[in-house]
């Protein structure tokens, strides 16, 4: 199969979105194309498969690979392995879903769709990256088109939470540029400084090289994954966002960072991820308790979505620092899992604000009466957040508590143990907001007119839904799918740990 | 010297010669309208591009003063695209001004200048292509003639002309008396660093510091980017600016290269100056033009982290940026030049709204800022990328954290005007603006080449191939 294609649907559609007249055309064009590559995305699954049961072990299937910029030794270089087909699997779920709840976006439609399609080329192009040139290009192209869409389309101080989040991931990009330029200048493959990220897996980086900038492309993508000290954009970005800007930022965007820790500073770094992973705990732990008290606080329904998204992509990190082969599993499982859900909730919070035009928890109430669908999707979706066992979530975390379990250091045991007690803090906030939002007695007399979800929003949820439940359900395939990947990955970390 | 070696090196020269010569005599013929003249001017412009890139030779003239070769016409060629879209571009302004020829000429001459200095093998030349590139550009300064703002930024472009000048006779003289040549080859072999050479040395770097607007040499920038015309402006602060950007390239690799630990550290330092003066006026700026004067100063705080690098890579990542910087320039010019000569404006908050009456250039303005901020898919995110890799070939990664870091910074002003244009409610946006064909064409050859320039990895290996020798 031509990876290619998976960058030259998006690309088609958002060309042909420009030539579109009139939301009716923009939104079935932006939903045949996301359909199309929904469909690719599981046929890429398909024949992922069918390579593996041939026979086929080499690590990247599919690879294709063509001289960019020769004099710098720069190539277009693709593949997958099993994490990046699960990460374009989910891409896929949480696009298709975002069009579909803008399914009504009236105001500048054309430009509101091009965007959101040119984003989610970024998306698929940096998951199918194995050159770390290729891979940054398509970073920073899904960066700039979240701050038009958030800065044109969102609600609330959107200028600022627009130029905030625009700034602080350029700022991870420019860590992660000091990181790449430092792993191509201390690379030496046949003479050549190399960009190539399976070259470079099987060249060992000198140790202070290592040292000096795995910080760099951590702290880089850490930023994406909202890591602790950088986490500030999180909640106002994801807040002042339209709904399928809030669903791609949280489900996809913030995956393209525990992506690049795992994929770049990890896998190539190994080294140093073993020097530094006491740090990455500690952030992350706190990320994690941060996220879940801070949770507690907000009155708003997007903010405690993003807020708990702080929390949840703290375990990402969490299982990324423990570095045992379970704890990376699931630490790609969160990534899956957490995409899900949250693309999930807020498509819930977006269908319920569009109608009640609020989102603060105490000025909604009783909605289970007139819009019983989308509650119980809001509902679902907070359970999934709980981690609910049958639900994604639930195995997904469970995987880093026992991976992390592993790591026999009494320190890494305590963090283990916190992050596993900010499960009741989220139960507390989620059951809270679900309780006074959607359950009790009609607050406002206005609700009792309002409608209950239309055949579009049905479809969101029970695409999500249908993700989030067949995970919960049937891990193991999601599992077995990833696992030669983090293998790999281990291995390069097992060695480090060995040399050391 | 026979002749017809003459007429095939010198033939870029030769040919503006001709159309200044064409334009002269155009002038005292009988009157013509404005618009037919400004169309045979492009063609002409248009087929002196083209004639560049016929029959690339390779020499000396004139005793090694002159010479050239691939790398020199293609920089002359580089040269020769922003001036024919620079031209294109001030259709609007320049269809009703009364000195439209004269305006030509002087351009032109100033071009001229600039050729003679790309090709120049001896100071002496050096110096009289900087001259004649200096002096006629004062008198374009002042093409709004009946503006006065425009007549100071023409004393002050003259002034610090003048001054940068001394300085770099200064050094030159030092140089000559040193070493006893004013000859390219004759004066390396000399170079040992000692106390005078180093004087004579950076007198020279201040020298080209003017020229280049290089922090601290660079309070004259805003002020004449401001008061002159737009077009002026944007030639100033592209074909200018690049011109003396190739040959300070090739001074410091060649000429200057027994001294090349000296000029490394004073790289350093004047870079990070320049990003960062750069950077935070831009930020506080509300005339467009004032604003586009601070990001270009920016900018060059980039490009000498490129030259900072190693000999070729650091060539070849100066021109191909220079490449993209035209275009990216040219393409944010362009819609300010349309703009100040359709409407007058030009500050940044009278583009709020912009883009409900006028999505097209909103489009234009939006993609040629997020090309000089280097974002991708644009060329601008290869232009730094490269520069920035050819300086972190030096193995400074201090230079290349604040330099990256910078780079955040200049997002936000670029931002804030997308923002602008895009976000900012306005009770009275401008009014939907008719373009006519000619700048509509190189707005659209702009946004090709932001496009083209940087996807297309061939050309960047043209230009690296061909930046092996000087």
């Amino acid at each position: 199969m031509n990876l290619n294609l998976l960058l030259l649907i998006p690309m088609l559609t958002a060309i042909a979105i420009l030539f579109c007249k009139g939301l009716k055309q923009v939104r079935m064009t932006a939903l045949l194309g996301s359909a199309l590559q929904f469909i690719l995305a599981f046929f890429l699954l398909y024949n992922f498969y069918e390579e593996r049961t041939a026979g086929n072990i080499s690590q990247m299937l599919f690879e294709f690979n063509y001289s960019w910029f020769a004099p710098l030794n720069i190539n277009y270089h693709i593949g997958v392995d099993g994490i990046s087909v699960a990460m374009i699997l989910l891409t896929a779920f949480v696009v298709i879903a975002g069009v579909l709840v803008s399914w009504t976006m009236d105001s500048l439609s054309k430009e509101f769709f091009f965007l959101l399609i040119f984003l989610s080329m970024g998306a698929y192009g940096f998951f199918i990256s194995l050159d770390l040139f290729t891979l940054f290009f398509f970073l920073e192209v899904a960066v700039i088109p979240k701050f038009l869409l958030i800065g044109i389309w969102g609600s609330g101080p959107k200028e600022y939470s627009a130029m905030k989040l625009a700034l602080m991931l350029m700022g991870g990009s420019a860590l992660v540029f000091v990181g790449l330029s430092g792993i191509y200048f201390n690379t030496n493959i046949g003479g050549l400084h190399s960009f190539d990220l399976v070259q470079i897996s099987k060249f060992r980086i000198p140790m202070d090289a290592q040292l000096l900038f795995f910080p760099f492309a951590f702290v880089g993508f850490g930023i994406f994954t909202a890591l602790f000290p950088f986490h500030t954009w999180v909640p106002d970005g994801h807040s002042s966002a339209p709904t399928a800007a809030s669903m791609f930022l949280a489900g996809i965007s913030m995956k393209l960072g525990g992506y690049g820790c795992l994929r770049v500073a990890t896998y190539l770094m190994p080294d140093a991820a073993h020097a530094y992973s006491g740090i990455i705990i500690l952030l992350s732990t706190i990320a994690i308790i941060y996220g879940a008290l801070a949770t507690m606080m907000q009155k708003d329904l997007k903010y405690i979505n993003a807020y708990s998204s702080i929390s949840h992509c703290g375990f990402v990190l969490l299982g990324i620092g423990m570095l045992t082969q379970t704890s990376i599993t699931g630490a790609v499982m969160q990534m899956v899992s957490h995409g899900l859900m949250t693309a999930l909730f807020f498509a819930a919070i977006g269908m319920i604000y569009s109608r009640t035009h609020t989102r603060m928890v105490a000025q909604l109430g009783g909605l289970m009466k007139v819009m019983p669908f989308i509650s119980a999707v809001f509902i679902i979706a907070g359970l999934c957040s709980l981690g609910l066992p049958g639900f994604s979530g639930f195995v997904a975390e469970m995987t880093i508590f026992m991976g992390s379990w592993q790591n026999p250091d009494p320190m890494y045991r305590l963090a283990t143990i916190l992050a596993c007690a900010s499960i009741v803090v989220t139960a507390v906030y989620i059951l809270r907001a679900a309780g006074s939002a959607v359950m009790g007695p009609i607050t406002d007399s206005h609700f009792s007119e309002l409608t209950d979800a239309r055949w579009n929003e049905k479809l969101v949820a029970v695409i999500l839904i249908g993700g989030i439940v067949v995970i919960g359900v049937l891990p193991f395939y999601l599992k077995d799918l990833i696992t030669p990947g983090t293998q790999e990955i281990l291995l390069q970390t097992g060695q480090a740990l060995m040399t050391k | 010297m026979i002749l017809n070696d003459f007429f095939i090196l010198m033939k870029q020269e030769l040919m503006l010669l001709l159309i200044i010569f064409i334009l002269l005599i155009l002038k005292v013929g009988k009157d013509r309208s404005n618009e037919s003249l400004l169309h045979l001017i492009n063609a002409l412009l248009f087929l002196n591009l083209i004639s560049g890139f016929i029959m690339p030779a390779e020499g000396m003239l004139f005793g090694n003063m002159f010479k050239t070769n691939a790398l020199i016409t293609l920089e002359k060629n580089i040269l020769n695209i922003g001036v024919l879209l620079i031209s294109m571009q001030s259709y609007s302004w320049l269809k009703n001004h009364k000195h439209l020829s004269e305006f030509y000429i002087l351009m032109l001459s100033t071009l001229l200048g600039m050729f003679y200095m790309i090709s120049s093998g001896n100071l002496l030349m050096f110096y009289l292509g900087l001259e004649l590139s200096t002096i006629p550009l004062s008198a374009m300064a002042n093409f709004d003639l009946e503006k006065r703002a425009s007549s100071e930024a023409a004393m002050k472009l003259i002034i610090s002309s003048a001054f940068s000048s001394g300085l770099l006779l200064f050094g030159i003289s030092l140089v000559y008396g040193i070493t006893g040549s004013l000859n390219f080859t004759e004066i390396t072999p000399y170079l040992t660093a000692g106390p005078l050479q180093i004087f004579a040395f950076v007198l020279l770097i201040a020298g080209f510091s003017f020229k280049i607007s290089v922090a601290p040499f660079h309070f004259w920038t805003a002020d004449v980017y401001e008061g002159s015309p737009v077009a002026v402006t944007s030639y100033l602060s592209v074909i200018s600016k690049g011109a003396v950007l190739f040959v300070f390239v090739s001074v410091l690799y060649t000429l200057f290269k027994p001294l090349a630990e000296l000029w490394y550290n004073i790289l350093f330092l004047l870079s990070v100056l320049t990003i960062l003066i750069g950077n935070l006026f831009a930020i506080r700026q509300n005339n467009f033009k004032r604003f586009l004067a601070f990001s270009s100063i920016a900018q060059v705080g980039f490009i000498l982290i490129g030259i900072s690098g190693s000999s070729q890579m650091g060539t070849a990542s100066v021109i191909y940026f220079v490449l993209i910087y035209i275009f990216s320039n040219l393409g944010a010019f362009g819609v300010v030049s349309l703009v100040s000569a359709l409407t007058g404006n030009e500050n940044i908050s009278d583009y709020k709204g912009f883009y409900k009456t006028n999505p097209m250039l909103s489009w234009v303005l939006t993609i040629a800022l997020f090309s000089l901020a280097g974002v991708p898919p644009t060329a601008g995110f290869f232009g730094k990328f490269f520069l920035l890799i050819a300086g972190a070939a030096q193995g400074n990664y201090i230079l290349i954290t604040i330099a990256a870091l910078n780079m955040v910074v200049s997002f936000y002003y670029y931002l804030r005007i997308v923002r602008s244009i895009f976000m900012d409610s306005n009770e009275q946006p401008m009014v939907k603006l008719y373009i006519p064909w000619m700048p509509k064409l190189a707005l659209f050859i702009c946004l090709a080449g932001i496009v083209v320039i940087g996807l297309w990895g061939t050309i960047y290996e043209y230009i690296f191939s061909l930046s092996t020798g000087f």
